[in-house]
């Protein structure tokens, strides 16, 4: 088993887990936020809850962080590899007749991706370290509505956002389909894998824009 | 037709090619790609030069000897065929084309458009094989039942000419299709099941000892095979090393 993660078969499917466990974060991620659309308190005590919770806070957070950087290390290492493969420049290439320009371009979508990250812990996840494990301020439970209201104020990050979640959805609509590829599914499954990926790939990124967009215009 | 052909001329592997443009004329719609580099070439000795050394053998799309990335994809644009299957009907009177070699790490130029894929030779070496006696008493292959659909996809597999159009197209030189397939077309059959763990994990071996690149799924391989072969056949290489690694 040690061998096989070497291959390059191995690193593909450490790749494709490592985006598969993302994407499950992302979905939670999308499940909690949308309630502050229509529940103000569901939305403080859940986020009060994973705020607070020891295993939240303690290990999946941490083996979340991993995860990220797992996949965005993996990423530049595969892409700097496969540039050594490919060797020269073809003085003509017509890659848009055989593949899709997000299949192509997950390199840079992972860095607009990489980008919007740092934006988004200087947001939220920077803030809440410091409120809570420098600072040391008084737990407040109904906080968490007023920040994400707040920060969504600015049209400038609610475009900036906006525009991320676009890029996300590109990255998305190859790497969910092509995750499972990697995975081995069988070709009985193309059909609904196709589907599957379609409705992910639009749909989050699309209700995160919602989110964002709905706080700005009635806040 | 008249047509300007930028060709990559490079004389051997240590030294450095370029695009050279030749203008020729007299081209019939009705000859077939190499037979109108063969005019080129023809033009070339009567002019006292070095005419363009390109790979070709049967010319019928089964032996896969033909390269050639024409006009910015590998054996030109039309889909499923060998570039001696390509006829010059594809191209307009006056247009330019580009014609170079498959270009990879593991497919060094050996002069002009012609290069080395003896990289796929040592990858079928490794496991591309059954091991059967054939001492004269061989089992008549028809002798033992094989589900339809099983002994369908081994045979698409088994389309595999392994010309290199794959690696040629994939943005990241990836052998996967051809190894994909060769592990397919034995895996699938119950005479292939025996050496499978050791097939599968030997040739994904010598594939990155090769310098062949990572398969990101772009799925151009699949589109530019002139076999046709499906990306389903990578998904299964997957499986067969996933399974073979957790049995070891």
């Amino acid at each position: 088993m040690k061998n096989f993660l070497f291959t390059s078969i191995g690193k593909k499917v450490s790749m494709a887990l490592s985006a598969i466990f993302l994407m499950i974060f992302l979905l939670q991620h999308f499940l909690i936020n949308i309630t502050s659309v229509f529940s103000e308190s569901l939305f403080n005590w859940l986020s009060h809850f994973m705020g607070t919770n020891p295993l939240v806070q303690f290990i999946l957070q941490p083996v979340l962080i991993a995860g990220v950087i797992f996949h965005f290390v993996m990423g530049f290492y595969l892409e700097i590899q496969n540039r050594r493969a490919t060797k020269y420049e073809y003085q003509k290439e017509r890659g848009g007749a055989n593949s899709t320009w997000m299949s192509r371009n997950m390199i840079w979508s992972g860095l607009v991706i990489l980008s919007f990250l740092v934006l988004h812990f200087i947001d939220f996840w920077i803030p809440e370290m410091n409120y809570k494990y420098v600072e040391f301020l008084p737990d407040d439970p109904d906080r968490y509505y007023e920040e994400l209201v707040h920060k969504f104020e600015n049209p400038f990050r609610v475009s900036l956002y906006c525009a991320s979640f676009v890029l996300l959805a590109l990255h998305l609509l190859h790497g969910f389909s092509s995750a499972l590829k990697s995975m081995g599914t069988n070709k009985s499954y193309a059909s609904s894998v196709k589907n599957l990926s379609l409705v992910y790939s639009i749909g989050i990124p699309a209700g995160f824009c919602f989110i964002a967009i709905f706080h700005y215009i009635f806040h | 037709m008249k047509l300007t052909l930028k060709i990559w001329r490079q004389k051997n592997f240590d030294t450095k090619g370029s695009i050279v443009n030749y203008e020729i004329d007299n081209i019939s719609p009705d000859m077939s790609f190499l037979e109108m580099l063969d005019v080129l070439n023809a033009d070339l000795i009567l002019r006292d030069e070095d005419p363009v050394s390109f790979d070709h053998d049967c010319r019928e799309g089964i032996c896969g000897s033909c390269s050639l990335f024409i006009n910015g994809q590998a054996h030109g644009p039309d889909r499923r065929i060998t570039t001696c299957q390509l006829h010059m009907r594809k191209f307009k009177d006056g247009d330019t084309i580009y014609i170079e070699p498959f270009r990879a790490k593991a497919f060094p130029v050996i002069k002009d458009l012609v290069v080395d894929r003896s990289a796929f030779d040592r990858i079928q070496q490794s496991g591309g094989y059954i091991s059967i006696n054939t001492s004269g008493n061989t089992q008549d292959a028809n002798s033992i039942p094989i589900n339809k659909d099983d002994a369908d996809d081994a045979f698409d597999a088994a389309t595999c000419i392994g010309c290199g159009a794959c690696v040629a197209t994939c943005k990241n030189s990836s052998a996967m299709l051809f190894v994909g397939a060769k592990v397919s077309q034995y895996s699938l059959l119950p005479q292939g099941q025996t050496e499978a763990s050791r097939r599968v994990t030997n040739m994904v071996n010598q594939m990155d000892l090769e310098g062949f690149g990572n398969c990101s799924n772009t799925g151009a391989c699949e589109v530019e095979c002139p076999k046709g072969i499906s990306l389903d056949n990578i998904a299964r290489m997957n499986r067969e090393l996933i399974r073979a690694s957790i049995n070891k």
